[in-house]
């Protein structure tokens, strides 16, 4: 602004004070014009600047963030071929769900000794240790996935699993028997197929097509691992 | 013989060819020394000669004891060493030298654990300088989780009649389950290891094996517990000596046959020792997981009913 306003002055006195200001002064882009065009630095500067988040509200932050989670959860609810959860990887989706279900994994007593259910701890450990482990697992067998891009997925297919307990403290609340049991193993059967089923739609092809069964048969094991959890869960 | 090892033959035949090759080479240049008339013949048709010679050169009864030696493969074994040497340990394919694998070796290694073939060395056969930490992890991992799993279905199903017995998920059980299944898998490994080497500096042998091989056949060996574990979920105590035995006998002889051309020529005593120890130390893992893990259905479950004071109460109560 403040260059505007002098340069038709400076123009009007003299010819040659153009030629120093323009070594003297870098941002005066209008006396070279080609600088500032091919840079890309410049260019980038322009497009973040489109997209800052600075002068927006914190709800239209905080919305568009629950969206992007909301969006990755109805991808895993419905798996189709699609990239999403794979491109834009976050862990907030993941982290909301471990932690939802250890907390509803959690008993009333904090005595592990009489009631022997797994603990707070005990269930968060296993979902993130599992996930790490799963995810070495294939990168070490040749798998072409960033470590964050499986870590997310397995994560965020742990939806039907969390599901499948809310179902389960639901039905928990009538009378016990076994009928109860058998409504509860259907569905914690129906949410681990259908965890395998999305994860393995979003990892396999990511592997090796030699080596997918190797890659697929950990998550198999994690996801049952969490869903014999859910399954012995009982409220005391 | 060559059906029961699929893997094998692509190599073998390959190797095969070029023994043959060797060979031909070999006879070649040693009767172009003795006579000349001979030479003359075999250059005359050099296509035809593997079809008159379809046999190996070897003697089939040298190619067993090379595998029980060790022997078979060496020129193949010095190459992929040199090849896995490449990068160094701080590097991410270092790593994943350990999971070179693919789906068929898996299962292949897994059968051969499974159906041990007498006489034959598991390394050799399998495993052939690819140890891989693939299936012994995850076999582990796998364990952990069926003994934990089927002790606690087990037990629920003891006490299945019983108005007192309130079940308990017993989650506790699964890391005790997971130290016990990885510190056998890796420190009686280590140990051995270390005792062979040992050996070796006394006592020249010919079959040496590396940390990472013994780590793979132990690993390979425990994947019979597996289906073993899901077994013990029958009460009956009958049926579930009987499966140990069967367990035991399979992964014992496969250990036995492994370790034993390592062992073989040292002090007789020695050997025999090592190879007890190897056996009996299998036969606590599986004896002591099932005596820890499941209760005997016979017994009245005394343990149970005394931790928990509520139950003792009721249990007074109806007595």
């Amino acid at each position: 602004m403040a260059e505007a306003a002098e340069s038709p002055g400076d123009r009007g006195r003299a010819s040659p004070r153009p030629l120093f200001a323009g070594l003297s002064d870098i941002s005066i882009s209008q006396d070279i014009p080609v600088e500032g065009e091919i840079t890309i630095p410049m260019r980038s500067r322009i497009r973040e600047f489109d997209s800052s988040t600075l002068n927006e509200s914190v709800q239209n932050t905080i919305m568009r963030d629950l969206k992007a989670v909301g969006k990755k959860f109805m991808h895993v609810l419905y798996p189709r071929k699609s990239n999403t959860l794979l491109r834009d990887w976050d862990l907030w989706g993941p982290l909301i769900l471990c932690v939802t279900l250890a907390l509803m994994l959690q008993r009333g007593s904090a005595d592990s000794e009489k009631d022997g259910g797994p603990q707070f701890a005990e269930v968060f450990v296993i979902v993130w240790f599992g996930a790490v482990t799963i995810t070495l697992n294939s990168k070490l067998l040749g798998g072409n996935i960033s470590f964050f891009q499986s870590l997310c997925v397995l994560g965020y297919c742990i939806l039907p699993l969390t599901v499948a307990m809310l179902v389960c403290r639901l039905v928990l609340l009538a009378e016990p028997g076994p009928v109860n049991f058998m409504v509860r193993l259907f569905v914690v059967i129906v949410m681990f197929a259908w965890s395998i089923a999305a994860s393995t739609a979003f990892l396999a092809d990511s592997q090796p097509p030699n080596r997918k069964a190797l890659a697929v048969y950990p998550v198999f094991l994690f996801y049952f691992v969490i869903s014999w959890m859910i399954l012995t869960f009982t409220p005391q | 013989m060559r059906k029961l090892r699929p893997p094998r033959s692509a190599h073998t035949t390959e190797k095969q060819q070029n023994r043959q090759s060797n060979s031909e080479f070999g006879d070649a240049a040693t009767s172009l020394a003795a006579n000349p008339d001979v030479t003359t013949i075999s250059i005359e048709d050099p296509g035809e000669t593997p079809k008159h010679h379809p046999g190996p050169p070897r003697s089939p009864g040298r190619e067993e004891d090379d595998e029980l030696l060790g022997n078979d493969d060496s020129d193949k074994t010095e190459l992929l060493a040199g090849q896995k040497k490449s990068s160094p340990f701080w590097t991410f394919e270092y790593y994943q030298t350990f999971f070179d694998v693919d789906t068929y070796q898996v299962f292949d290694r897994i059968k051969g654990s499974l159906l041990p073939i007498p006489g034959k060395n598991f390394v050799r056969l399998y495993i052939r300088s690819n140890p891989d930490l693939y299936g012994p992890f995850w076999i582990c991992a796998t364990l952990v989780f069926a003994i934990a799993i089927s002790g606690n279905l087990s037990n629920f199903l003891i006490h299945l009649g019983e108005k007192t017995y309130h079940y308990v998920p017993e989650f506790r059980k699964v890391s005790i389950a997971a130290t016990i299944i990885y510190a056998y898998a890796w420190l009686v490994p280590l140990s051995l290891w270390g005792f062979l080497m040992w050996r070796n500096s006394k006592v020249m042998n010919i079959v040496s094996y590396s940390f990472l091989e013994i780590v793979c056949v132990y690993g390979y060996s425990l994947f019979i517990y597996i289906p073993t574990a899901i077994l013990w979920i029958i009460p009956q105590k009958a049926v579930r000596w009987i499966l140990v035995m069967i367990a035991l006998g399979i992964s014992g002889s496969v250990l036995a046959m492994t370790f034993w051309p390592a062992v073989r020529e040292d002090n007789r005593r020695i050997a025999l020792a090592t190879i007890v120890t190897i056996v009996l130390l299998h036969m606590f893992l599986s004896v002591g997981c099932l005596a820890y893990f499941f209760d005997a259905p016979e017994m009245e479950h005394l343990p149970t009913t005394i931790a928990t004071p509520n139950q003792t109460v009721a249990a007074a109560k109806s007595s």
